[in-house]
This record gives C-alpha cells, sequence and structure tokens, in this order.
C-alpha cells in the first residue's frame, strides 16, 4: 500500500498542544492513534513496516540489547584484570572478548543507536516531515544492520573462535596468516554489511533534512540535533564508504591473493620501496581516516541531545543558536584532517599536521561548551532524569576532552600511546557522549515514543549510580596509564603496583552494571503500571512535541506555524514577553500565532 | 536552498584546502586522494545547490542566461504558511516486503564468501526477486 501524502492543515485554534507531566495512571495502556494503528501488527508489522518510527525502534531495541551483551564483555574484562595472573580467561579469549566488546560497542551499538534509531524517530518529526525520503531504504538499512550484528555475534561459535585482533583490525595482525579462520572472516562482512547500512542511513537522513522540512522550517529554523544529524550524515557518506573499501581489500588479501596491506614482494628502486608496493599502513591510513570521523559520527547526535534538553528544562531558547551550528560544522570539517593523530608512533606521518587540526578542534568544542553553559545560566533549571544525565555528559566529556587535547600533542602521546590512559580517555568520551547523553536522550523521548512515562526516581537511582560508577571505572585507568600499564594485557606483573588501581576500576564497573538495571526495572513498571505522558510531558519547545504521544502514522493530523526554532512552545506560550537579543531579532509575532521573530534569531523568553 | 549549496560548497572547499597543504606539506597520497574524495562529496550535491538555488532567482545556469523568478521553496522561506506547501508532498508507501527479501539476500550472500558458493543459490535469487519487486512495487505505487 503506498500513501500518498498532502501537507499537514495549519490550524490557528489555541489549542494546548501539551498535557500535564504527572497524569495519574490508571492501569490501562494509553488512548492513542499511534504507529501502531496503521497497517499489519504484530511481527509481520515489523518484517514489512516503512514507517520511520518502527525503524527506529527497532534500531534502538536491536542496540541497547547488543550494548547489554558488550557491557557483559566488559565485566568479564575487568574481572580478569583484577588479579596480575588471573587464571579466568586464556590470552586467546581475553583477546577475543575485547575485541568483541569495542566490535560491538563501536560499530553495533553506538553509531546504529544515534544515527539508526534516535536520528530516525526524531528527524522527520522534528521538521514537520511525514516519513524519511527513502522508506524502503530507510527499512533496508535495518535489515543490513540487524544481519550484521547477527553475523558479528557468530564469530563466537564458529570454529577458531572470535577475531582477536581488536576493533581496529591493524594489518598485518589481521591477514588469513596472523588470524585464520571463519571468525576473522565474519567480522570483516558484519561491518561490510553495517557499513552499507550506515551509508544509506547516511544518504536518508541528507535527503530527508535537505527535502521534506515542512513550509517555514528553514535551515536555520531546524533544532540543533536535527543539524547535528544532518553533519552527521555527511561525515558518515565520507568516512563509511573508506572503511567498507578497506574491509574487501583486506578481505581480498586474506583470500584473493593480493598484497595490498602486505609488503611481500616489494623490492627497493633508488633506496625506496616501490610507490605500487603493499603496505601495512595504508591500513591505517584507511582504517582511522574513516575511525576519526566516526568519532564525532558517534559524538555529534549526542551533542544534539544535550543541546535538545537543556533549553527545555532550562526554560530558555538555547544560547548561541548559530554559534552552535557553526560549531557543529567546523568539528565535522576538522574531524576529517586528523586521522593521523591515531598513527603518531608509526613514525610515518606528519606530526605538526595533524597535531595542530587536532588541538584545534578544541576551540568549536569549547563555543559547544560555553553555549551550553549559557543556555542554563539564569535558567529556571529542573533537575528531571533527562537532565541530570545531560549533566552528568558535560563533566565526563569535559574529563575526556581535556586529556584528548593532550594527547593531541605528539610528546604526550608518544610517552602514553597504547596505555591505560588512552583507554580511560576514549571510554570518557564516548561513554559521556554514548551512554550518558544517549540514556538522557532515552528517558528526554521516551514519553513521545510510547506515550508513558518513565519513573523518575528509578531514573535518578540509575543515573547516580552510573555517575559514580563512571568516574570510579575510569579515574584509576587514567593513574594506572600514566604509571605505564599497557592496553590489551590479559596479565601484568605483579610487582608494579597496579594491581589495586585496577580491582577499584572493576568495582567502579560493576556499579556501572547495576545502574542499568534500573533501566531494566523502569521499563518494565512503565509497561505494567503506565503512566500516561500526554503530547508533551516536558513542555518542550520543538516540533515532535507538536504531536501526538506515540505519533500517528504520517505524524501530524495538523502542524502549529513555524516562526522560530522553537515553534511548539512559541504555539503554546502566546503571550510569552519576548526579548530579543542579537542585530534585528525583534520584527516578529509574523502571523499572531507565535512569538517568533521571523528570522529565526535567538530570543530570551521571560 | 541558499544555505544548503554554501554548507556543501564550504565543506568541499574547506577539504580541497588542507588536502592541499596535505598534499605538498606530506606527499603522502593515500591520505590526499581521500581528502580529494572528500573534496567532491561537498562540491558535486553543493554545485547542485547552488545551480538550482540560482534556477530558483531566474538565472538560467549558475551565473548567466535568465529565466522566469521561481522564488524559493516554502521550506526555505521564514514567512511561509502551512498552505503554501499545499499539494502532494510524495508517495510513501505504507509497508514494503522487499527491503526484508532484500537485506536476507544480502545476508545470505555475505555468509557465501564465508561458508561456502553453495549460499549463492540462496542469496542471489532473495536480491533479484527483493530488486524486482520493490521496482514494480514503486511503479505501479502499490504492494506487488
Amino acid at each position: 500500500m503506498t500513501d500518498v501524502i498532502a501537507p499537514p492543515v495549519e490550524t490557528h485554534e489555541p489549542t494546548e498542544l501539551h498535557l500535564p507531566p504527572e497524569v495519574p495512571g490508571d492501569g490501562h495502556e494509553p488512548d492513542h492513534g499511534g504507529h501502531e494503528a496503521h497497517g499489519p501488527t504484530g511481527i509481520l508489522k515489523w518484517l514489512t513496516s516503512t514507517d520511520h518510527k518502527v525503524i527506529g525502534l527497532s534500531y534502538m531495541i536491536t542496540s541497547i540489547v547488543i550494548f547489554y551483551l558488550s557491557g557483559i564483555t566488559a565485566l568479564i574484562l575487568r574481572l580478569q584484570l583484577t588479579s596480575p595472573h588471573s587464571s579466568l580467561l586464556s590470552f586467546g579469549q581475553y583477546n577475543a572478548l575485547f575485541t568483541m566488546h569495542g566490535s560491538l560497542m563501536l560499530y553495533l551499538f553506538a553509531g546504529p543507536f544515534a544515527f539508526g534509531g534516535l536520528a530516525n524517530y526524531i528527524v522527520p518529526l522534528q521538521i514537520g516531515a511525514p516519513d524519511m525520503a527513502f522508506p524502503r531504504l530507510n527499512a533496508l538499512s535495518y535489515w543490513l544492520y540487524l544481519t550484521g550484528s547477527i553475523t558479528m555475534l557468530m564469530t563466537i561459535f564458529v570454529a577458531g573462535g572470535a577475531a582477536q585482533f581488536g576493533w581496529v583490525a591493524y594489518a598485518p595482525l589481521s591477514s588469513a596468516t596472523s588470524s585464520p579462520g571463519a571468525g576473522p572472516d565474519l567480522w570483516i562482512m558484519a561491518l561490510a554489511l553495517t557499513g552499507f547500512s550506515a551509508i544509506f542511513t547516511g544518504v536518508n537522513l541528507c535527503g530527508t533534512i535537505f527535502y521534506l522540512r515542512a513550509p517555514g522550517m528553514t535551515m536555520f529554523r531546524m533544532p540543533i540535533f536535527t543539524w547535528n544529524m544532518l553533519v552527521t550524515g555527511i561525515l558518515i557518506l565520507i568516512a563509511f564508504p573508506v572503511l567498507t573499501a578497506a574491509l574487501i581489500m583486506l578481505f581480498a588479501d586474506r583470500h584473493f591473493g593480493t598484497h595490498i596491506y602486505t609488503a611481500v614482494g616489494c623490492h627497493l628502486v633508488n633506496g625506496l620501496p616501490m610507490r605500487s608496493c603493499g603496505s601495512p599502513l595504508l591500513w591505517q591510513n584507511l582504517f582511522w581516516f574513516f575511525g576519526h570521523p566516526e568519532v564525532y559520527i558517534l559524538a555529534l547526535p549526542f551533542f544534539g541531545i544535550v543541546t535538545e534538553v537543556l533549553p527545555v528544562f532550562s526554560k530558555k531558547p538555547v544560547f548561541g543558536y548559530k554559534g552552535m551550528v557553526f560549531a557543529t560544522m567546523a568539528i565535522a570539517a576538522l574531524s576529517t584532517g586528523v586521522w593521523a593523530h591515531h598513527m603518531f608512533t608509526t613514525g610515518a606521518v606528519l606530526l605538526p599536521f595533524f597535531s595542530f587540526l587536532s588541538l584545534l578542534i578544541a576551540v568549536p568544542t569549547g563555543i559547544k561548551f560555553f553555549n551550553w553553559i549559557g543556555t542554563m545560566w539564569h535558567g529556571q533549571l529542573q533537575f528531571t532524569t533527562p537532565m541530570l544525565f545531560c549533566l552528568g555528559f558535560l563533566f565526563a566529556f569535559l574529563m575526556g576532552g581535556v586529556t584528548g587535547i593532550m594527547l593531541a600533542s605528539p610528546p604526550i602521546d608518544f610517552a602514553t600511546h597504547d596505555t591505560y590512559f588512552v583507554v580511560a580517555h576514549f571510554h570518557q568520551v564516548l561513554f559521556g557522549t554514548a551512554v550518558f547523553a544517549g540514556f538522557g536522550g532515552v528517558y528526554y523521548w521516551y514519553p513521545k515514543m510510547f506515550g508513558r512515562m518513565l519513573r523518575e526516581s528509578l531514573g535518578k537511582w540509575h543515573f547516580w549510580l552510573m555517575f559514580i560508577g563512571f568516574w570510579i571505572t575510569f579515574m584509576p585507568q587514567y593513574v594506572v596509564g600514566l604509571l605505564g600499564m599497557p592496553r590489551r594485557v590479559a596479565s601484568y606483573p605483579s610487582n608494579l603496583g597496579w594491581q589495586s588501581y585496577n580491582i577499584v576500576s572493576t568495582v567502579g564497573a560493576f556499579i556501572i552494571a547495576a545502574s542499568f538495571a534500573f533501566l531494566l526495572v523502569n521499563f518494565v513498571v512503565s509497561w505494567r503500571k503506565p503512566i500516561p505522558a500526554g503530547d508533551n510531558p516536558w513542555d518542550a519547545q520543538t516540533l515532535e512535541w507538536a504531536t501526538t504521544s506515540p505519533p500517528p502514522h504520517h505524524n501530524f493530523t495538523h502542524l502549529p506555524p513555524i516562526r522560530s526554532e522553537r515553534p511548539t512552545w512559541d504555539y503554546n506560550h502566546p503571550d510569552a514577553l519576548t526579548v530579543p537579543h542579537g542585530k534585528g531579532a525583534h520584527n516578529g509575532h509574523a502571523n499572531g500565532s507565535g512569538n517568533g521573530s521571523g528570522n529565526g534569531r535567538v530570543k530570551e523568553t521571560v | 536552498m541558499r544555505v544548503s549549496a554554501v554548507f556543501l560548497l564550504f565543506l568541499g572547499l574547506f577539504f580541497g584546502l588542507i588536502g592541499l597543504v596535505y598534499w605538498f606539506w606530506a606527499y603522502e597520497d593515500g591520505g590526499a586522494v581521500m581528502l580529494l574524495g572528500a573534496t567532491l562529496l561537498g562540491f558535486l550535491p553543493g554545485g547542485y545547490y547552488f545551480f538550482w538555488y540560482r534556477r530558483f532567482h531566474g538565472h538560467k545556469y549558475f551565473f548567466w542566461g535568465k529565466i522566469p523568478v521561481a522564488g524559493e521553496r516554502s521550506s526555505d522561506r521564514v514567512d511561509a504558511e502551512m498552505a503554501d506547501g499545499a499539494g502532494n508532498i510524495d508517495a510513501f508507501p505504507g509497508t514494503s516486503i522487499w527491503p526484508f527479501v532484500m537485506g536476507m539476500g544480502a545476508f545470505m550472500t555475505v555468509l557465501a564468501l564465508v561458508f561456502g558458493a553453495w549460499l549463492l543459490f540462496i542469496g542471489v535469487p532473495l536480491i533479484l526477486t527483493a530488486l524486482t519487486g520493490v521496482t514494480a512495487e514503486s511503479r505501479r505505487g502499490g504492494n506487488v
């Protein structure tokens, strides 16, 4: 069945679009005309749906399952390190587990959760679109992601076991000689499938945002989350094709006799290797040309979540809207020119070039921090669960970011390369973004997705345990890294004083694990005893809160006028006194139904 | 459309500049080629948007030739009303089995590279069936 969609009719009735947050639950399912109300139901709906909301939810559920599985691998790894010569795992099993942990978290959780799950669900709603631009391609993306995830998990069960070369699969360790067997081949195929999935999603995000915005939703009125997803989509299109091509060449090296990543057969011409000679360093170049933008592919969506949540719970517009947009663009642009800062110690890269560009990323990131603080400054702060998670993100990411600046300096990088200092750094960056901000996004948008609230008390238990566990886990890793403990080791000398730090880190990891039990309990409680959310429980500002919870098929029955970057707030607060700041900001009330300025500039609402 | 064009052209320009600096400083061809690819990724769609932005404003090509001014799309106008977007947005499939079939076909095909060519006898027909089905579905405007 194909639906020909006409735009939702604008309404001028000043109907409240939100309900109070704490409507007492009556034990019944919330009555809504959600996405369940259209087409087939049950398993057939899941198999055939091209609705972005169903696909987005499928992505999120799959990626959260992956997250829990990967968390279990992390706990086993931490248990191994509580003793210098633990017999819990063999060296091979330890290598396979950390490879699986990194691969699951980075390729199959953090990215797909953000651009496959949250973006799929939220972006069309935020721009007033009925669906993604290419719904069938969107569905195909999910099936490739799911089959890629299954392929990755299959590596555990094949003869020879899972790949043991880490999530970066450096050549020549990933060659058929060093890593024989079906496990590494399946690892390559899993990433090829998810790579194509990501590319299709990137195309879909860009197409949707460029072409399906509602009338009046200009580029500079888009919510920052949507802006960040647009930039993420472009980064995906830059980075993932390189990874997919690199993987195909790796497979060819392993099975078809090519020598793209091996120096076999090279001979010297005038004292230099022939230019057509294969090179293990080529893999690192290609991989990190994907891998460093990938870090920002994993970070920018979560920056977007934070930029959505902070204004809502500060009761203010985002501070420095355009600054945020330009900072996002600058981060994306710079992130494509810094790939070889992961390769400083190879001795074969241009240190000043990559060091300078890496240090430069601190500037737009600092602008973002400044604007996040500016958004909260003098706001009416509400410390709800999503807000707490985003505040936790600020602390976690700040620490990860500062150590990132340190690592951008070659002398420090040479001293700390491949130590636990680096492990602590990137876990603080990625845990700060994908976990703190990511689950902040889950708490924030869950009412929109399911029409029911999560419990605040359980959410706060989740946050505080995770926040405490986070610092206990990763701060000792900085210290033990500076003491010289290398990463990716299953045992270590017992006379160097590393054990106590590892024990503390393991205790922290288990506290984090305990915190995630509260999330599961929260999901169960919200399903067994639902508290209806209403359309806009947070009194939020952007367009997704102007429709029902969950939204109907094709999203909107009517749309409010779009006169600023926060149309739902304008619509729900027509009498709010606005104090413009910025040149020419107050020309407003364009059609009498909003308090927007008509030019998309940021204003302060009193 | 102007913002989209400027945004993409800026990215292409930036990648081009650092690509040039990188090439003449490092003489490393792998990275330079990837930066060239990123430059094209900015310039090609950016140039396309710029072309259409100019056409909407009465320029037949980028800078020369005149045609009637069509004006901006409603999604690019700050004063647009919802009614300005009247008419059909597009035809969206309500449901389709073909993405699932194609996904399973791709799954079997990549597994064939690991476990043996016999899996191609499942994977390739699934992909071909899905390609045929989705094309017919798209053309007929309904489920096939």
